[in-house]
């Protein structure tokens, strides 16, 4: 049986998580304060994620750039080449919040949206 | 000019404010901002974790701000971008500037406060050290990655491990800079326990606690830190230092509420938070002036924010309607123990709603404590906590119906007890 200790990032209480894996690979999670919890921890131990928020280039907006995010979670390892992808991509103002900006980023199979509006100036 | 309610700052707290005095009946606001949009610092904050208890999903900064802008849009209330005020009178006339219009005065029936915090700058940490570029505030930093596209430097050290810190360290490295350390002062980090597990855990960046920068080298640019370990008292200890060569020091080392227009209108101000002295309607030592979000005390969570700024603006809405309560005796409410400070700092029992949300924070890190609320010198309430720390809000609940029950109360103690 092994022993790991993690802090859950689903919210800001920050629970600290203790899971006990036994030797057929079943876990059994305490210290989380709702169910979000558990379900972080096994993703975590067996398929970490994230959502990846980053900015990306407009031409003729109010600003140069725009917020952006990856709409579902993507696996960890794929956060360098997510970000290396939005790099190339450039939009014409104006930008829609919920607009789509790179369909399948890195191969993921998520698609990134803007977060922001971005008017014509 | 002429408005019921004149709200300073189109931020997460002005925006909410407005959107919860016009539900309340109100027609004449007016939001006064002095960027070029709505939505404050939630612009620049473009990572996701907002709204998880307001909107019950997880939003990233700008579409937490998108929503409430919506609102205002939909509700049509007015607003100013580019305007910036320069002076309140006590008598509530409001001496505001922008390009269009030059210099002129809007006269208010009410005023709500919501003008948020700036950062710790470095010439308030005294580091020494000559002035070279390369030197930014987490939140100049952020702000030119995130909004203008633009990379301060490529090889960064943090001071301070506050949560804007502790996000820059994350986002420069997704830039492609190389994150080296964030030293932080204190034994313990000012940032959430996530951020330090998602910003710098996930990308290998090393926290140094009880450490800070001794100097700066370079005269330019930036060349490198010195960092240093720090005693107890928080003094460098000889013998202690290492450098590390960087071109980029990013400074995240505490908020403050940033008041001069409410100093200058002679609203009391609490030396703890920066921030105004508040009633249970969040109603400043000023009749008619109303405060809400960072300018009343820097908070960890948005929601928490907007939730009392809906509580500002209501009560701003009462106040013009006529139907808010004059002030009457109020209980004073005290932190102890612990405990710096608690906002409201006093309530009225009579104008109170049923519920009153107390919210402080505590002066160290606190393990199996129990946080306690004294009525006079009885002990009413001792609820047992895990963890408190410094980075993370607290809050207690009053209800009204215990309050009025209890015979001779003249005063509400929070403190912090050990077994």
């Amino acid at each position: 049986m092994k022993t790991k200790e993690l802090v859950c990032i689903g919210c800001p209480l920050g629970c600290n998580l203790k899971v006990e894996i036994s030797d057929e690979g079943s876990m059994e999670i305490t210290g989380n304060t709702c169910p979000r919890g558990a379900d972080y921890a096994k993703k975590e131990l067996t398929d970490p994620r994230r959502i990846v928020t980053s900015s990306v280039r407009v031409n003729g907006g109010h600003l140069p750039c725009v917020s952006v995010k990856t709409e579902t979670d993507i696996p960890k390892d794929k956060i360098f080449d997510c970000v290396k992808a939005l790099k190339d991509v450039e939009l014409q103002a104006p930008v829609k919040i919920g607009q789509i900006v790179a369909e399948n980023v890195a191969g993921t199979g998520a698609a990134v949206i803007a977060t922001k509006d971005i008017y014509v100036q | 000019m002429k408005t019921e309610i004149a709200i300073i700052g189109g931020g997460p707290a002005g925006l909410a404010a407005a959107v919860a005095a016009r539900e309340a009946g109100v027609e004449d606001i007016l939001i006064i901002e002095r960027d070029n949009e709505l939505g404050g610092i939630l612009n620049q904050c473009i990572h996701n974790g907002f709204g998880l208890h307001t909107f019950k999903e997880e939003l990233t900064g700008p579409e937490y701000a998108g929503r409430y802008i919506e609102k205002v849009k939909e509700h049509k209330i007015p607003y100013m971008l580019h305007t910036i005020v320069v002076d309140i009178a006590e008598n509530k006339v409001i001496t505001v500037m922008n390009k269009e219009q030059g210099m002129f005065q809007i006269e208010a029936k009410a005023v709500i406060l919501a003008m948020g915090c700036r950062e710790r700058s470095r010439g308030a940490l005294n580091i020494p050290g000559y002035r070279p570029a390369g030197v930014y505030s987490a939140g100049t930093a952020q702000r030119y990655v995130n909004m203008e596209g633009r990379m301060p430097g490529k090889k960064v050290v943090i001071l301070g491990s506050g949560d804007i810190g502790l996000i820059m360290a994350r986002r420069m490295t997704l830039e492609g800079a190389e994150v080296q350390v964030v030293a932080e002062l204190m034994p313990y980090s000012g940032g959430l326990k996530r951020n330090i597990v998602q910003c710098l855990d996930d990308y290998d960046i090393p926290l140094k606690l009880s450490h800070t920068v001794v100097d700066i080298k370079g005269k330019k640019r930036v060349e490198g830190v010195t960092l240093a370990q720090v005693d107890e008292n928080r003094r460098p200890i000889p013998g202690t230092e290492e450098f590390y060569e960087c071109d980029t020091l990013l400074l995240s080392c505490g908020l403050i509420p940033e008041n001069e227009l409410s100093s200058q209108m002679g609203v009391d101000l609490n030396p703890v938070t920066s921030g105004p002295v508040v009633n249970e309607s969040l109603e400043t030592s000023v009749e008619g002036v109303f405060a809400c979000g960072n300018v009343l005390h820097v908070h960890d969570l948005v929601d928490y924010v907007s939730g009392e700024a809906k509580t500002a603006g209501e009560n701003a809405a009462a106040y013009v309607q006529g139907t808010l309560q004059k002030a009457g005796a109020e209980i004073p409410l005290k932190g102890e123990n612990g405990v710096r400070y608690t906002v409201p700092c006093m309530v009225d029992t009579e104008r109170m709603a049923d519920k009153q949300v107390v919210r402080f924070r505590v002066g160290n890190v606190y393990r199996d404590s129990y946080l306690c609320v004294y009525y006079n010198d009885k002990c009413m309430s001792r609820a047992k906590k895990k963890v408190m720390a410094p980075g993370e809000m607290e809050q207690v609940i009053l209800l009204k119906s215990k309050l009025e029950e209890f015979e001779g109360l003249k005063s509400i103690t929070i403190r912090i007890e050990q077994e």
